[in-house]
């Protein structure tokens, strides 16, 4: 069930701006390109529903062979050599090693750390690092060949804990105001470690690319595929080849989420480094085995808090160390632990903090973008030590929460002053009063009370604890038994207990600090001489929208029909580099720059055409004049720049904000947790498309309650343990709860529709939210995740095993 | 190598395959059908998922020896009317206006067993469109405008 | 990318006894265990094999004198729709609608689910529980194998090289109860964590119970039956030191371990407060 919003004016003024936003509508108003008040239905739909949308693994390509990936089976050795098997006749298939990797043996991405393929003599990382790929002309003979080479290795020892390894990645440091003094003048403080595991994107189209030579020297891949500018990057650098030589054609991509934001790079270099060598095209198709073993997760945390607080729950102090885990190679690491580390505090005014954050190396498959991309695992933390916190001084986390959030005028650690588009207290209030918050937790307390003589704990501060607890959180499982005594194998009369839980969160809009300068996206709109009006950027399509959403911004500025806006193909021999689909930017930046080509568009036909609108002026005047191409290329927004060594300044240019609720069952026999409902309430600027917009918040909630629950990922000598879908879990529809999603418009004056980022902000507060309610139910903080019902009956005392709930200690 | 004889989609087919092939490669290669996604190929993601003698199965786990004599329907069959004319049918077209499919991998499969759902007589009964899709995962959409849509082609109101 | 192992298409039961009489085969039912283990990413993939899909001998449900006979090709949907398996053993109906999801209970049968004879086989603690027989036939001729004896080592059954399981009997008795349940990974498409059948002669408000039949998988190398916890629940009534007593004695009874989707621990608690929680229900306290 979903809630709609209609659009809304800004509670505060901002400043003032440019020409009236053409999406700032009252409800009623009929407008082109969003006609009678309801967005176009998806543009890229109906193919998709019909089984006609084509992704990689779909598309024929007469001669192709297969390729595959030769991988490391241990976490750290020294590659001494590739042994071929006699038996085998390599002559039906080609065999591709580092040596033969014309360009730079490096993925090309921030530090060029990571090779293409270990060479003979190099030092193996991680398990299921590639060592050398093969192809063949049918997967018979591939099979066949793979068995037949045996990597020959010397071990060496591997480090699996980030907090062991001498080598880090990244380090930041944010300083504000004197934690010191702070915790000295505190009328409590409070200290929780919280620990988050790695999390697979598990799109359901796994990893694919299709590599074809061409006969300028070239390679163009087609594929699965959020960012076609990484990839062709990639290409050019480890391929030598020219910006021409290399094309990147994104296919219709099945799901990314992240983790086909870097990895694609390299199937695509693989793929191609096969097709040159042997001259025909190459198809490289993961399946889901391998896609789990070898592809990047979301990066483990390890969050630490410190906070100070006034009885009142007034933060005054945080001290805040998080160490992250980036696997064996850097990858994006140092702007996942960036952005872990500016959000780590939580959306709250406090004066006086202290962040330490770091990404150490571990002989583990690297870790790269899963949204969120940093943010939930802190988030995570932050949300979860305030609820602490609540309970420690018998506040409610809401009211603790808005004594807390910031608002408009505040200040955060890196000295940014939130100017507008704040909406923490609204998306805060909006949730739970559709949620019915404040009496839920009364009923679920007086449920609570009901049990009183069954032994489950009543009222009061809630502290975990081993089984027999002064504060008797080990009675909630441990029935009494018949003679009286706690028995942890006994049940209640009470088999099922409910719970409700808060969180709040923000979002940092677009890349971190000078990250859109430093990308320089363009975006460009063309009108074509025969009056087709085209969208030509880099933005990939992968279930977003993004195909419906452009030309829907576009018509609505120049006053045309939502028909009349077509998109290009998302192919770098004809798309400028709009940057990467990443970071929740899309919509907002190259979003943002669609709209400024198309005022610009439609400000030249109607200056050559006075007295006559765009709509009206376009075909005839391209007919006469010929095509246009508008070229609209990223401009700072505004703000204070950011110092990305000092970590001062405007972080971002905007943040967007999100609150949940979410209710669960819990059933008391074995742990097991059911979560039945929540609700999420998101800020995010302007709203273009409210069935879009709802998608990605119910779709990024789901993940994070999946985070929270049953998406673990057991790791052994540094290889995934949970490799298949048999025992990597997600959620299905049965495990899904009932999501209402409310959508907040706070929209940022400096992005010309006040759109702000979408797409991750529902990842950040879905989980902590289910942790506060499994706490709410059975009185267990569970820190570390996912809440599985074996953690959870640790923390209850109804098994052996360390309690990973140490008590919330007041410190001071 | 054997001949094997079923309908797909109402059509008459014969492939010459080994017994073992997956019916979820007769139809993506040996008849072009490539609607039907591979997300697994072991029977949890219900990407494959076909409808065979009325029932749903995943096709990656059907042996094309046990379809001889069968009657597949894949989503390719779904929509009404030949090339140009043709129209989505009402349950493609609730998927489209509920925003039931994101990324679409999924869709095929999640179509089918909604189709096989209503065909049985499911109502608009959210618990019991649930079950019919338990065996379809969805990674974008958190299954919200998934059972809307389903309830919508199954009559219920928005 | 799967092997394609040559299969065999037998048409009549007689046929199949000479196929497997000849060499040895690896049969195939629904397939839903078996098209995963031809990747030959699991182990090696079955070499030859043998389909069943045209054996009718398979098939059908039917109530014989005081048996319920189930065809080994009965498929778990086929189970969930019976009305004579509703009426007469409901706990299996509940099982089979715990297995998979649609499209797995539509071909999963439930004497695959026997020969696979995976340590967590969902129906397999109720054949446990209800005193099932499994009949095997071959072409020297079909034989009665106890429940208790049908699963032998892990993953391993008491099938002879040339022997099929036909179909398996279970007999009705009045006034006998059987309870399900089982702990899974999420609501569906799980394999289970614990799965436990207890089965009683139930005399009438608070009597004993007799003939009790405790049944669990998950918790060894194959499905088990709990005999030591069994004797605390025999003549015994349905109330609190009885299900105290039961849940311990399984607690100490059974010796799970840790694996990739549970820990020994967890199994192990679980399991007796599940048994107790049954108990409790049975009981009515």
């Amino acid at each position: 069930m979903t809630t709609r919003t209609q659009p809304r004016r800004p509670a505060a003024p901002g400043p003032a701006t440019g020409p009236p936003d053409a999406l700032v509508l009252p409800p009623d108003t009929i407008a082109p390109g969003r006609a009678n008040g309801r967005a176009p239905l998806r543009r890229e739909g109906p193919a998709k529903l019909t089984g006609e949308a084509k992704y990689a693994d779909d598309i024929v390509v007469p001669g192709a062979w297969y390729g595959a990936t030769i991988r490391s089976t241990e976490p750290r050795a020294r590659l001494r050599g590739l042994d071929l098997d006699d038996d085998f006749d390599w002559s039906r298939v080609v065999l591709v090693t580092a040596a033969d990797i014309p360009g730079d043996n490096i993925v090309s991405l921030i530090s060029d750390d990571q090779p293409v393929l270990v060479p003979v003599g190099g030092e193996i990382r991680h398990h299921a690092e590639p060592l050398a790929l093969v192809a063949a002309p049918d997967r018979a003979t591939l099979r066949a060949a793979k068995r037949a080479i045996a990597p020959r290795t010397e071990k060496l020892e591997p480090v699996f804990d980030p907090e062991a390894s001498d080598h880090v990645f990244a380090q930041y440091a944010i300083d504000a105001g004197d934690p010191d003094a702070a915790f000295a003048e505190a009328d409590l403080v409070v200290e929780g470690t919280y620990r988050v595991g790695h999390q697979e994107q598990l799109y359901i189209e796994n990893q694919a690319m299709i590599a074809v030579p061409t006969d300028d020297g070239g390679v163009t891949v087609t594929g699965s595929l959020q960012c076609p500018y990484y990839v062709h990057k990639a290409m050019t650098r480890a391929l030598r080849l020219t910006d021409r030589q290399a094309r990147v054609v994104q296919a219709e991509t099945g799901g990314g989420f992240g983790g086909k934001e870097e990895y694609p790079s390299i199937v695509a270099l693989h793929a191609a480094l096969l097709a040159r060598r042997c001259g025909r095209p190459v198809r490289m198709v993961y399946d889901r085995h391998e896609d789990i073993v070898a592809t990047t997760k979301r990066h483990p945390a390890i969050v630490r808090h410190r906070t100070g607080v006034r009885r009142d729950g007034t933060l005054v102090a945080q001290d805040i160390d998080v160490v992250m885990d980036g696997g064996a190679y850097c990858t994006l690491t140092p702007v996942v632990l960036s952005r872990g580390a500016l959000h780590a505090g939580g959306p709250y005014r406090c004066p006086n903090v202290r962040i330490r954050a770091r990404a150490a190396r571990t002989n583990t498959p690297p870790n790269g973008a899963f949204r969120g991309f940093g943010a939930p695992q802190v988030e995570f933390a932050a949300e979860t030590h305030l609820n602490r916190i609540a309970a420690e001084l018998g506040l409610s986390p809401l009211d603790i929460r808005r004594r807390n959030v910031f608002r408009v005028g505040d200040v955060t650690p890196t000295g940014q002053v939130l100017r507008e588009s704040v909406a923490g207290e609204e998306v805060l209030e909006r949730a739970v009063e559709a949620a019915e918050f404040e009496r839920e937790r009364e009923r679920t307390a007086r449920g609570r009370a009901g049990h009183n003589g069954a032994g489950l704990v009543t009222g009061g501060p809630r502290a975990a604890g081993p089984a027999g607890a002064a504060a008797g959180i080990g009675l909630a499982l441990g029935w009494h038994g018949a003679g009286g005594e706690p028995d942890p194998l006994a049940t209640g009369p009470i088999r099922r207990a409910t719970g409700i839980g808060l969180a709040l969160g923000w979002h940092g809009a677009g890349f971190t600090g000078s990250g859109e300068v430093r990308l320089a996206s363009v975006a460009s709109l063309e009108l074509a001489a025969d009056g087709a009006i085209r969208v030509l950027t880099a933005s990939t399509e992968m279930g977003q929208g993004t195909k419906t959403v452009f030309p829907q911004l576009v018509a609505a500025e120049l006053g045309v029909p939502y028909e009349a806006v077509e998109i290009a193909a998302q192919d770098t021999a004809f798309v400028p580099d709009s940057g990467p689909t990443v970071a929740s930017r899309t919509t907002m930046v190259v979003g943002g720059l669609l709209i400024k080509a198309a005022r610009r568009l439609r400000a030249g036909v109607e200056a050559r055409n006075p007295g006559r609108t765009f709509a009206e002026a376009y075909r005839a005047d391209a007919a006469a004049n010929g095509a246009t191409r508008i070229d609209e290329q990223f401009e700072p927004y505004p703000g204070e720049p950011f110092d990305d060594t000092t970590y001062r300044g405007d972080a971002y240019p905007a943040f967007g904000w999100a609150a949940c609720v979410a209710r669960v069952a819990v059933d008391l026999d074995t742990g097991e947790v059911s979560v039945t409902d929540v609700v999420a309430a998101d800020d995010v600027g302007r709203v273009v498309h409210p069935v879009l917009a709802e998608g990605q918040v119910e779709g990024g909630t789901l993940q994070a309650v999946g985070y929270a629950t049953i998406e673990e990922m057991k790791v052994a000598d540094g290889r995934y343990v949970n490799d298949r879908l048999a025992t990597y879990l997600i959620p299905t529809a049965l495990d899904a709860p009932r999501i209402t999603s409310i959508l907040v418009e706070a929209p940022f004056s400096g992005s010309p529709h006040g759109a702000k980022g979408l797409g991750e902000l529902p990842m950040d507060v879905g989980a902590p939210a289910v942790v506060a309610a499994i706490h709410d139910a059975t009185g267990a903080w569970i820190t570390d995740l996912p809440a599985t019902p074996e953690r959870i009956l640790v923390a209850l005392g109804a098994t052996a095993g360390p309690a990973t709930a140490p008590p919330a200690e007041p410190a001071a | 190598m054997t001949a094997f004889r079923f309908l797909v989609n109402g059509e008459p087919v014969e492939v010459d395959v080994p017994g073992m092939r997956r019916l979820l490669d007769v139809l993506r290669e040996d008849l072009g059908l490539t609607g039907t996604k591979e997300g697994c190929g072991e029977g949890e993601c219900g990407a494959c998922t076909v409808i065979l003698d009325g029932q749903v199965v995943d096709a990656c786990l059907v042996p094309i020896c046990q379809v001889d004599g069968g009657f597949v329907r894949t989503v390719e069959g779904l929509a009404h009317g030949p090339g140009e004319a043709r129209r989505l049918d009402e349950l493609q077209a609730a998927f489209l206006e509920t925003g039931g499919a994101q990324c679409g991998i999924c869709t095929p499969g999640m179509l089918m067993a909604a189709r096989a759902y209503l065909d049985a007589g499911g109502g608009p009964d959210e618990g019991a469109i649930r079950e019919a899709i338990a065996g379809n995962l969805c990674r974008c959409t958190g299954y919200t405008k998934i059972v809307e849509a389903i309830e919508l082609a199954a009559g219920g109101g928005r | 990318m799967p092997v394609e192992p040559p299969i065999e298409l037998p048409r009549t039961l007689a046929e199949a006894y000479a196929l497997l009489a000849a060499e040895p085969l690896t049969p195939i039912a629904g397939g839903t265990d078996l098209m995963v283990q031809i990747t030959g990413e699991l182990g090696p993939p079955p070499d030859r094999m043998l389909d069943l899909s045209r054996l009718d001998e398979l098939r059908g449900v039917a109530l014989d004198g005081g048996t319920l006979v189930l065809g080994a090709r009965t498929t778990f949907a086929e189970i969930r729709r019976s009305a004579l398996i509703r009426e007469h053993l409901p706990a299996l109906v509940e099982a089979a609608a715990t297995i998979g999801a649609a499209q797995i209970q539509n071909r999963a049968t439930i004497g695959g689910n026997a020969v696979n004879a995976s340590p967590a086989g969902d129906s397999l603690p109720i054949l446990l529980a209800a005193d099932a027989a499994l009949v095997a036939g071959g072409a020297g001729g079909e034989r009665d194998i106890a429940a208790t004896e049908f699963w032998t080592a892990y993953r391993t059954t008491a099938l002879a090289p040339g022997e099929l399981l036909l179909r398996i009997r279970i007999p009705v008795v009045t006034g006998r109860e059987v309870r399900f349940r089982k702990v899974g990974t999420r609501r569906a498409q799980a394999i289970s964590k614990v799965v436990m059948a207890l089965a009683w002669h139930d005399g009438g408000p608070a009597a004993r119970w007799t003939n009790v039949r405790l049944a669990l998988g998950s918790v060894a190398d194959r499905p088990i039956r709990a005999t030591a916890t069994e004797a605390v629940l025999e003549n015994a009534a349905p109330v609190a030191e009885t299900a105290d007593r039961a849940a311990a004695t399984l607690a100490a009874e059974i010796h799970p371990i840790d694996d990739v989707r549970s820990t020994a621990d967890y199994r192990r608690v679980v399991a007796a407060r599940v048994l107790h929680r049954l108990i409790r229900d049975a009981g009515g306290w």
